[in-house]
């Protein structure tokens, strides 16, 4: 029987991006999914990137992944959220053709060499502690060194509407509960996590003429380093509102509803309520706004974006009715919340494999995260653990100074999650630093150095980066008087000092044209360069400010934490404290600091007992 | 853990001393040494060496874990205070196992490790410690008391909101996210900001009731500093005579004045010299007089020109009381007229001063504040910006927080650690 470096369970936005780096890895790999049909397919909200996310993506592709590839060739809407903030706040969205985007999954992934295999994994198989393949239902073996479970919503996955509850993965597609059952024979416990989606309706009947439209941005920007220009036909968005009839209707029913009839355990993210939530909980709020997503070019199928609900089917068609636009609507397929299996990610190791068996490797919803770019990001981070392990690869670093993909990792292994984990720019702590713009400025030469990045990618890297260096080169050149720059426009106070273009930059308002005008030779600069050194400088004084901050956090908060160290017997820990850092076991200060609910007091217990520790093994 | 002991009152001779021992095997040791009350009741114990002999008959008093000052088990002995008593009681300390004597500051420092004070109680508890004046002791408790630390958890909610209503415009500025909220939080910074300030302002004076005030008598030769300056200390500190010049050098006094603590300057007096050494006192009148916190002007008559302008704290005060009669302030440093009544006229100027209220009252405090301070000064200005550059503000805010973190003893703990228990004396 064959055997594998690497099987990747499950083909959603986790396993697809597993499945492809670890080919770009040279990785003998095989993929285990229900329904080779449904490979790459967007399971709730059409759209890809946004606020947190775009950053997730652009990061993803900066390491050659396929999300922002995919993206932008099924693109229908491209808007560049936070557009009129700063370029570290401002990420990239698309709303995508849904049957495009699965299309240009499949068809990335046909470009790499590996096996698919249809069919359920039930058990995971096991030797000596370490993982050596999966089983199927059907009682085949598919062996491995390394196993990637991106298992989804699919783990005892159980769809609720109103009292109905279907056992499911997703709408009309079975569950697989073997494997939880399996896993907890081998000591895994799961807990429940929730989410849900919206009715989805039929376009055709919404009177689009009472709606205010919101257009695709004019000058779109790509999820992709690599793409120029969307490639498909742009469409705008409808924009409607619930009102007091909605709510009236929702208020009467609410007994009805999965959620609140006490038919769901499992918990929902806060940032993601459904519409009963958002009326039961901020009942002082008497309209919500809701988005009206095309699903796609060649599709009636609308995604209503704000009203996801557990109501009986009755109920949601009639306060779908009871909006504006929608009075005749029909809807195509209802709302449904589901409840899925997830593991606590605390105790993963930073590639993500888990403590359960050695080369198991968990991404995506199992881990307690939400959302397509938070799943593909801790794919790719699998995928490089077990070519890492495998094939001893040079390692990618990920830390929370430079990357996103490193703030969620840690925060999903040392804090866990307690709702779905979803991105945003405000978990990011060095955010001005971490900007979609310069995501292959972070990670592309590590990821090429690694071997997940191919030389295409990295030479038109390079190319960028000599652009921007020329660039650089011309602003620091600069010596422009205050007068001067008065004359070009710069409000200045007249101090007499000369500045440079990177210092002109950093003047609030001051743009690249002013600069143009100053200096002749910056014409030669690629545009793209000048704007990116222009985004480099607004931030400089800042990043420098906090350099200082990484230093003095790495000074105390590297500390690390040795593996055996115990936090019985530390004076000044409550019980609660010890229960939790030793569930945590976390690596450093740092990362003991970030466990929720860890107090100053208790980390300066931790630090000083160390320093004792320290201490006594000197002597 | 080890246990730890140590001598808990001054050393030298005393009525009674306490020797602390503090830790796990607090209890155990103890009740070597003597029948060991129950926690929480006091006995009068014999107080034996490991070969029966007796060492001193003491009162021994026990602490339970968590109700101590250290937060560990603790035993106290209240022995008699000679030095070979105690000296006896330590050395049969250090023979029993796992026990060791205390290194400076120990004993505080396991009370911050176990919670059971914060690091700006554990500086105010040296400040306490070293109080010689009321002032001094009422700034202290209110530290101690925790007064600081419900401060700055209000400022620590409000930055933190202001940052969460900053961060909620940017995450979630695709949603229904109120445009205005930028008024509230320019509102939660301006309030921290002006209370971070008036507390610094407060913390000048705080300082002054730590090291404190200073008042310089000047005036011109001969007029009767010294003299003064003898009447204020109660004793010779100044050598007086009717030689004009006598004073050259500047003389300090300290005084505890109604619970302040006051240096009197006796300085020379001021007037063009041919001396040089006499000019250099002169010229060190000059500067101390300038920094001074009050200045008494000693006058022979209250026309006399006066060789400082004046500043509103000062005192114009005719001398040589005792041959004259006025109804103007005026003082005899020989008889003493009018020294008590100046003295109260000035304590109460400086009691104007003190703040009755919380203030930081430390270096390392008053420099977190004030850089705090700075950084939200700026982050008002970036929220007035239009547009407002949302990321900015919030990373100041975050600066600003990570200010205050450092006041309150939250991170980069480290080197603070290492500065505090650095001042800190044996067996506090």
């Amino acid at each position: 029987m064959k055997h594998f470096d690497v099987v990747v369970v499950g083909g959603g936005h986790a396993g697809c991006e597993a499945l492809h780096a670890a080919c770009r890895y040279g990785l003998k790999a095989a993929l285990v999914t229900l329904d080779k049909t449904t490979v790459g397919v967007m399971s709730c909200n059409p759209a890809i990137g946004g606020l947190g996310k775009g950053h997730l993506v652009r990061e993803i592709d900066a390491l050659d992944g396929i999300m922002g590839t995919a993206a932008d060739m099924s693109g229908i809407q491209f808007r560049l959220l936070n557009r009129s903030k700063g370029p570290a706040v401002q990420g990239p969205r698309t709303q995508s053709d849904r049957k495009l985007y699965l299309e240009a999954i499949q068809l990335l992934l046909e470009k790499q060499d590996f096996i698919t295999i249809e069919g359920e994994a039930s058990a995971l198989l096991s030797s000596k502690g370490v993982v050596t393949g999966v089983q199927l239902s059907d009682g085949s073996e598919v062996l491995a060194s390394a196993v990637i479970l991106t298992a989804g919503t699919f783990m005892r996955g159980t769809i609720h509407i109103g009292d109905k509850r279907v056992s499911a993965g997703r709408m009309g597609e079975g569950a697989a509960d073997k494997l939880s059952v399996q896993m907890e024979s081998l000591g895994a416990t799961f807990g429940r996590l929730k989410t849900g989606t919206p009715p989805r309706l039929n376009g055709d009947t919404i009177d689009w003429q009472q709606l205010e439209i919101q257009p695709a941005d004019e000058c779109p920007v790509m999820l992709s380093f690599l793409s120029s220009t969307p490639t498909v036909r742009q469409v705008g968005c409808g924009i409607t509102h619930t009102n007091a009839a909605t709510h009236d209707i929702i208020r009467e029913n609410i007994g009805r509803s999965a959620m609140y009839g006490g038919h769901i355990e499992g918990i929902g993210p806060r940032y993601c309520p459904s519409i009963e939530d958002k009326i039961i909980r901020f009942s002082d709020k008497t309209s919500h706004q809701i988005f009206l997503e095309p699903e796609g070019l060649s599709t009636n199928c609308v995604y209503p974006n704000g009203i996801s609900t557990s109501l009986p089917e009755d109920v949601q068609y009639k306060y779908v009715r009871s909006i504006v636009g929608l009075e005749g609507v029909e809807v195509l397929q209802p709302g449904y919340a589901i409840e899925y299996d997830f593991l606590n990610p605390q105790g993963l190791s930073s590639d993500l494999e888990s403590s359960l068996l050695g080369g198991l490797f968990l991404a995506g919803q199992i881990n307690g995260t939400t959302g397509y770019e938070e799943a593909a990001a801790q794919g790719l981070v699998a995928a490089i653990g077990v070519a890492k392990k495998l094939k001893a690869v040079e390692p990618i670093r990920f830390d929370r100074s430079t990357s996103y993909i490193g703030v969620m990792i840690d925060d999903l292994t040392t804090r866990g999650a307690t709702e779905p984990y979803r991105m945003f720019t405000s978990r990011a702590e060095f955010r001005l630093k971490l900007r979609a713009d310069n995501a292959d400025q972070r990670l592309t030469e590590q990821g090429y150095r690694s071997g997940c990045v191919s030389s295409g990618r990295y030479n038109s890297f390079l190319k960028k980066v000599d652009q921007l260096n020329i660039c650089r080169g011309a602003l620091s050149k600069m010596a422009v008087s205050p007068n001067q720059a008065r004359v070009a426009g710069i409000e200045l106070g007249l101090d007499g000092r000369r500045r440079n273009g990177h210092e002109l930059l950093a003047i609030p308002g001051v743009s690249t044209k002013h600069l143009l005008a100053l200096e002749p030779a910056l014409r030669d600069c690629e545009p793209s360069s000048l704007t990116q050194a222009a985004r480099e400088a607004l931030y400089v004084t800042y990043i420098e400010r906090q350099g200082r901050d990484i230093e003095a956090l790495a000074r105390d908060l590297n500390i690390d934490i040795p593996v055996e160290f115990e936090y019985r017997g530390v004076s000044g820990l409550s019980s609660e404290m010890i229960s939790k850092l030793s569930l945590a076991r976390p690596r450093s200060l740092g990362a003991a600091k970030n466990i929720e609910g860890i107090t100053p007091a208790a980390l300066t217990a931790v630090l000083l007992r160390l320093k004792s520790h320290k201490l006594k093994k000197a002597i | 853990m080890d246990t730890i002991f140590a001598q808990a009152t001054a050393h030298g001779r005393a009525g009674v001393s306490i020797v602390r021992l503090s830790g796990p095997q607090a209890f155990d040791i103890s009740s070597q040494f003597c029948d060991r009350p129950a926690v929480g009741k006091t006995g009068l114990r014999a107080i034996r060496a490991s070969d029966g002999s007796l060492v001193d008959r003491a009162v021994v008093l026990c602490f339970e874990a968590g109700a101590s000052f250290t937060g560990e088990r603790v035993v106290e002995f209240h022995v008699h205070g000679g030095l070979a008593t105690v000296a006896r009681l330590l050395s049969e300390l250090s023979k029993c196992d796992k026990c060791r004597l205390a290194e400076p500051g120990e004993f505080t420092r396991r009370a911050l490790e176990n919670g059971q004070l914060d690091l700006n109680q554990v500086e105010a508890l040296a400040d306490l410690i070293d109080a010689e004046t009321e002032s001094q002791r009422q700034q202290a408790i209110r530290v101690l008391d925790g007064s600081f630390g419900d401060v700055g958890a209000v400022w620590r909610t409000n930055l933190l909101r202001a940052a969460a209503l900053l961060e909620a415009s940017i995450d979630f500025s695709d949603e229904e996210i109120p445009s205005d909220l930028y008024l509230e939080v320019a509102d939660l910074v301006g309030q921290t900001q002006i209370s971070i300030s008036t507390i610094l302002e407060r913390s000048v004076i705080a300082s002054k009731i730590r090291s404190g005030f200073v008042v310089a008598i000047v005036g011109l030769p001969n007029v009767g500093k010294s003299t003064l300056l003898n009447a204020i200390a109660g004793r010779q500190a100044a050598i007086t005579s009717d030689v004009a010049g006598t004073t050259r050098d500047v003389i300090e006094v300290r005084v505890d004045l109604m619970g302040l603590a006051v240096t009197f300057l006796d300085t020379a007096g001021l007037r063009k010299s041919e001396d040089d050494i006499e000019n250099l006192g002169i010229s060190m009148a000059y500067s101390r007089a300038n920094e001074a916190d009050i200045r008494l002007f000693l006058v022979d008559s209250i026309d006399e020109t006066l060789p400082l302008i004046a500043r509103p704290d000062d005192f114009v005060v005719l001398s040589k009381a005792d041959e004259r009669l006025s109804c103007e302030l005026s003082v005899s440093g020989k008889t003493g007229l009018g020294v008590s009544n100046l003295l109260q006229l000035i304590s109460d100027k400086l009691m104007q001063k003190t703040p009755t209220d919380v203030v930081a009252i430390r270096e390392r405090q008053v420099v977190g504040l004030r850089a705090a301070s700075v950084v939200l000064t700026r982050t008002l200005e970036l929220i007035d910006q239009k547009p407002l550059p949302f990321e900015l503000a919030c990373q100041e805010l975050y600066f600003a927080l990570s200010e205050l973190d450092f006041v309150f003893g939250k991170i980069d703990i480290e080197s603070v650690l290492d500065e505090i228990f650095s001042s800190f004396c044996l067996g506090k």
